[in-house]
């Protein structure tokens, strides 16, 4: 097992060592910042300087390794816009996106997995069709035209809940969160039911074909012959089989959550991680866009790793190579 | 009525009965004939400039404008016929689609059968590689690329094919490395027939199914990031407006109840993908031998 950890983080930190090159290639191929950081009236004397003070005048390879010797001491650059220190930026915005994430993610599980389970308990009741169909809606709809309805829906028209901006804010361990209070809690109500619709959508699917299976078996059978009622059935049997799965998909769903982010911030002005990489796309902020794909692409290759070795864990034949 | 007998016909056959699925399938037959004769049936040319005017801009549905006709779904905020910008926009976002599916399709197959077929390092090099990207999400990486990439069809395609050419390859790989193991692709092998032709004879035709059950269904993945894109600003030129940015064009008046600017181009590219996605259903139950009667 040991072994296996090794050669898997090793794997890891070659991936991550890959990504860092072609991010900072890439990025750093796009347009010119310096045009963005001086005026367009500077003299040459001043734009000189700019790049001096940037570090642009250097060859590439030297830039990235500046750049990688920096990170390694937790250091991601100043912003060319905010002229604030990246991390401490992307750091601001993050609780914004931990908790509209973390608040979709476990709407989703929650009355995804409850819609679920009756559609897969009643399969032809006309409300598990009614549910069904809507997961259908939830896979094709794109996250933003769903946004957009929303907002038109329910703020445009019914006027119910506002259409962006994260409201009223509480400090709580020296950060600031919205869920405490009923004004935040209103602002994050449509970009939460946004973001959580397509990861419903999986849910529902996922527990509708967990329980018709379960629902089959013999251990069902045997325990509606003991005359145990449905609900402790339903309880004791079938949520505890297809909990292990759902826990999966809710681990790595986290994931990619937060990459849709991008799409429902931009929607609902929501100022967090997402608002800030297309703002700084649109605006050619250089260390803004390196440091949050580096660390996209680190939690990504972090989830991964613990999956992977939370299989070897379960599974021998995994940690040995056979299956593959 | 005779009974069918080629494949295609005895397809055909079992697709007809599904109401659904071919009501479907009339619907994107509909939209792509309507986006590919939309220089015809248009009302106007919505990327010449000359024929615009603001006077006309954001009029509502009915609006009879200085060019002498109804504006049946009204106009935009640069004084576009919505029909017409929603017809030209549904050419893009089909072509966009059509073309990335097809690329991606054609580099994920090849990537997926080579890996299968070779075996060894390189087998083991493109499968890493492939299930490295499978693990992020695409629209991040379209994302990404297409910013990194800059605006303009050919990025906006490599952007999508970069994102969505690894779905084709785990599919490929996973069909042909259980074909290539069946006995007979080993006889073809022992046989004095060449490589290449047992690859594109015999492997290639067994692994179509899975592909173009996937293909169907990144089409309409391609069509939705495409419009993603172009909706945050990241996709084609402002002056050829695809479905998303006429959204977005119109997302700014919605707060005054101007809805119908985006309402309507949204309600065409919902058309359009749930209409492929129900096909794609369709023709996965169809190649599903655990469903056949």
């Amino acid at each position: 097992m040991l072994g296996f950890v090794i050669q898997r983080l090793i794997q890891a930190a070659a991936v991550m060592a890959v990504m860092s090159v072609i991010v900072f290639v890439g990025v750093y191929a796009v347009g010119n910042p310096v045009d963005i950081v001086i005026p367009p009236d500077a003299t040459q004397d001043v734009r000189e300087e700019a790049i001096r003070r940037l570090g642009l005048d250097l060859p590439l390879w030297r830039q990235y390794f500046l750049f990688v010797g920096g990170v390694l001491q937790g250091d991601f650059g100043r912003s060319f816009i905010y002229n604030e220190p990246v991390l401490s930026l992307i750091a601001g915005r993050a609780p914004a996106t931990i908790e509209l994430v973390l608040i979709s993610v476990l709407c989703a599980t929650v009355i995804g997995v409850s819609l679920g389970v009756y559609a897969g308990y009643r399969p032809h009741a006309p409300l598990a069709r009614a549910i069904m169909a809507l997961s259908v809606l939830g896979f094709s709809v794109p996250t933003f035209w769903v946004g957009l309805i929303l907002i038109l829906t329910f703020a445009v028209s019914l006027g119910w809940l506002p259409a962006g901006g994260r409201g009223e804010t509480v400090l709580i361990l020296g950060v600031r969160w919205s869920f405490p209070t009923l004004d935040g809690l209103a602002h994050i109500a449509l970009p939460a039911l946004n973001l959580a619709l397509f990861k419903m959508a999986m849910m529902i699917r996922l527990a509708r074909s967990g329980v018709r299976e379960i629902m089959l078996t013999d251990t069902i059978r045997f325990a509606r012959a003991a005359g145990i009622s449905e609900a402790t059935i339903l309880r004791r049997h079938v949520l505890k089989l297809i909990a292990a799965p759902i826990i999966t998909v809710f681990g790595l769903e986290l994931g990619s959550t937060l990459a849709f982010a991008v799409v429902t911030e931009t929607i609902f002005s929501w100022p967090g991680m997402g608002k800030l990489i297309i703002d700084s796309i649109t605006l050619l902020d250089r260390p803004v866009m390196v440091a949050y794909l580096i660390l996209t692409a680190l939690l990504f290759v972090t989830i991964n790793l613990l999956v992977d070795l939370a299989y070897a864990a379960i599974d021998p034949r995994v940690r040995s190579g056979e299956a593959r | 009525m005779s009974a069918p007998s080629t494949p295609l016909a005895l397809f055909w056959a079992d697709f007809r009965e599904n109401r659904v699925a071919l009501a479907a399938l009339a619907m994107v037959a509909l939209i792509a004939l309507a986006a590919i004769f939309a220089p015809l049936i248009a009302p106007q040319n919505p990327y010449d400039l000359a024929t615009l005017s603001l006077m006309d801009a954001r009029r509502p549905p009915g609006f009879v404008g200085s060019g002498g006709y109804v504006h049946l779904l009204g106009t935009d905020p640069q004084g576009r016929d919505l029909v017409s910008a929603i017809l030209y926009g549904l050419r893009i976002s089909i072509q966009i689609g059509v073309a990335a599916g097809a690329v991606a399709l054609t580099l994920g197959a090849t990537l997926g059968v080579a890996a299968a077929y070779l075996g060894g390092r390189l087998e083991a090099l493109i499968m890493r590689a492939v299930d490295l990207q499978l693990s992020f999400p695409p629209i991040l990486l379209a994302l990404v690329l297409s910013a990194l990439l800059g605006q303009g069809r050919l990025q906006l395609i490599a952007a999508l094919v970069a994102a969505q050419y690894a779905y084709f390859a785990r599919t490929a790989y996973g069909a042909a490395s259980a074909e290539r193991r069946k006995d007979y692709v080993e006889a073809a092998l022992a046989t004095p027939l060449s490589g290449r032709r047992v690859v594109f004879r015999h492997l290639l035709p067994n692994c179509a199914p899975p592909l173009i059950v996937v293909a169907t269904v990144q089409i309409a993945n391609a069509i939705s990031l495409e419009a993603t894109l172009s909706f945050l600003g990241l996709g084609l030129p402002v002056n050829e407006p695809s479905l998303g940015m006429l959204i977005a064009n119109g997302f700014p008046y919605m707060m005054s109840g101007r809805s119908w600017i985006s309402v309507y181009p949204g309600v065409a590219l919902i058309v359009l993908i749930v209409a492929i996605n129900l096909v794609g259903d369709q023709v996965r139950d169809q190649f599903n031998p655990r469903l056949r009667r």
